[in-house]
């Protein structure tokens, strides 16, 4: 059984997460801003459309009462096999205001494109290279979207759901019945020759 | 003229490139390039459980495990909703806490180094190594620790801890005094250090730095104080803020980070002893947490419990956190996407090394070669922990 949710709780000087989502709702009448629901979603995530990104990151920066001008971090995950298949991450920091704010968008795999925050938080440069070096998630309006970990020529993008880790198989195992590895092939062992010695 | 530093150059502290375009000694351009280090840390989380992943973060920030441990720890006890009894929390704080005191020593060691002043190297190794043996002591390796668990710690403090710490802590000023005789106002140092690199509050803010960079530049912001975890809001320490933001700013505030951890370890030691030197270590919520040894030896109930959490691992509800900690070099968080399997879906590590290196070429561009040194030195970076 899953733990109730556990409520959000609002730093003593801070201003609490509703009450972002309040101001944003009141800003962006027309934008379906939508609260990520879950047993256990832990920190207050809003979803919405890819296409008012920025507009809204911009607001949460420059507006006074809310001021993130800091963004903690950008990271994709793949819902595979959900759909829309991508997830682009963006949490929010306000340092004036000590207050922590998720946002989210959903790309299909098809037109795996978000416009890049980089204009808004220069800090992002490095985390969406990261995303798009990890998932092929393309971010436009980057100043450098080029691969940044991984090197320039490695082919594939490694956190997708759909590439594997690489390892090898290992050659004896009971907890995969039905794998594919051919047994060892036993037969051209000799038989291991023993000295006795008597004693 | 185009110059190519590193990836393999002594002071990058590992395996960082620069690629600078000069004009004479002026640098013009500065770009970063990393990914020497990479390893698929966050791609081979998802193949492996919570616990399984604890080992992995030793080798991310390799000056710092504990810190690591520490982070990954309480994002997945945020996933899960439990928390650590109150006398592990104190353990994990001391821990934590001696940790960035030898992460800070090797930090100014080195940085010293780079820039010339062989002696300091000498003197914060000798405090380094001290909480190095403690380490070796307290889970029987000296960097590795992998120490912390989700629900508390792998294993009781051994008898005699506390004592050396508490020996250690009360040496420690008497040493932090010694490193600011060799250099608060040696002017060499003064020279290679006040006013090089500088990082203006504004701009700190929007690379994201966090860390003792950003407090060098003299934004009062530790998430000890600001989001506390751990009991943190229960000890009394200050928060070492900068003026100007320069190499030097960053220098001062670091080595009274070493002063005010001191203090807090103290602090957490007396915690301790209130709460008994040996004792509860780990949450009694067997769904989550492994059972203690010795129950597992005499009880059915814990033995089962025992067997099931390190078959398959704990099965955390489906959903997501992100939890973060003030590691020594700035923000560490870590984020999971769980989907209720004893895996997690996602394990996204937000490294501070990461985003406070972003901050270089800000921080030397339109200055000269020398600085460089220095500016890489003075932002403290792993790449273990940048490249994961």
């Amino acid at each position: 059984m899953a733990p109730p949710v556990q409520a959000p709780v609002a730093a003593p000087h801070g201003i609490s997460p509703d009450q972002v989502e309040r101001s944003l709702r009141e800003r962006f009448p027309d934008v379906p801003f939508r609260r990520q629901e879950g047993p256990a979603v832990r920190d207050h995530t809003l979803y919405l459309p890819v296409e008012r990104l920025v507009e809204v990151c911009t607001f949460l920066r420059d507006d006074p009462g809310l001021s993130f001008a800091m963004l903690s971090w950008v990271g994709g995950v793949d819902l595979l096999p959900g759909q829309p298949r991508f997830e682009v991450v963006y949490h929010l920091l306000s340092i004036v205001h000590n207050a922590r704010f998720a946002l989210k968008v959903q790309v299909p795999e098809a037109h795996a494109h978000v416009p890049s925050v980089c204009g808004v938080w220069p800090t992002a440069n490095w985390h969406e290279r990261e995303t798009f070096d990890f998932y092929g998630i393309h971010f436009d309006g980057h100043p450098d979207l080029t691969r940044i970990l991984l090197p320039d020529d490695w082919e594939g993008w490694p956190l997708r759901k759909d590439s594997p880790l690489g390892y090898q198989e290992v050659a004896f195992t009971h907890n995969t019945p039905g794998r594919t590895v051919p047994a060892p092939d036993l037969t051209h062992l000799e038989p291991k020759k023993v000295k006795y010695r008597a004693h | 003229m185009t110059l190519n530093m590193g990836p393999q150059h002594p002071s990058t502290h590992g395996v960082l490139r620069v690629v600078l375009e000069l004009d004479g000694e002026t640098v013009v351009k500065a770009k970063p390039i990393i990914g020497y280090l990479h390893t698929g840390m966050e791609k081979q989380a998802e193949y492996k459980t919570y616990t399984q992943s604890i080992p992995q973060t030793d080798r991310m920030d390799y000056l710092a495990p504990m810190s690591n441990n520490l982070a990954l720890c309480l994002a997945a006890e945020k996933l899960v909703g439990i928390e650590a009894p109150a006398r592990a929390q104190a353990i994990r704080v001391l821990l934590t806490e001696l940790t960035r005191i030898s992460a800070h020593c090797v930090w100014l060691g080195t940085h010293a180094l780079d820039i010339g002043a062989m002696t300091v190297f000498f003197y914060c190794f000798r405090e380094r190594e001290k909480v190095l043996s403690i380490y070796d002591q307290v889970c029987g390796a000296r960097m590795t620790a992998s120490y912390f668990r989700v629900g508390g710690l792998s294993s009781d403090i051994p008898v005699g801890l506390l004592d050396r710490c508490q020996k250690f802590v009360d040496e420690m000023p008497a040493h932090a005094d010694e490193y600011e005789t060799l250099l608060s106002k040696n002017p060499i140092w003064l020279a290679r250090t006040k006013g090089v690199a500088p990082l203006s509050a504004k701009d700190a803010i929007a690379i994201g730095a966090t860390g003792p960079t950003l407090r060098g530049s003299g934004v009062s912001w530790d998430l000890r104080k600001a989001q506390p975890y751990c009991g943190y809001e229960g000890y009394d320490f200050d928060v070492p803020v900068g003026t100007v933001g320069d190499a030097y700013d960053r220098y001062t505030v670091r080595v009274q980070e070493i002063r005010q951890a001191t203090r807090i370890a103290g602090q957490a030691i007396a915690k301790i002893r209130e709460m008994g030197e040996q004792g509860e270590y780990r949450l009694r919520d067997f769904k989550y947490v492994v059972p203690p040894k010795e129950e597992v030896k005499t009880s059915m109930e814990a033995l089962i419990h025992h067997f099931k959490i390190v078959a398959h691992g704990f099965f955390p509800p489906v959903g997501e956190a992100y939890h973060a900690i003030e590691a020594p070099k700035g923000e560490l968080g870590f984020y999971f996407v769980s989907d209720g399997t004893p895996r997690p879906w996602r394990m996204k590590v937000r490294s501070p090394s990461f985003v406070n290196l972003q901050a270089l070429p800000a921080m030397i561009e339109g200055r000269l070669v020398a600085d460089v040194i220095t500016a890489i030195g003075s932002l403290d970076i792993v790449l273990g922990e940048i490249d994961r």
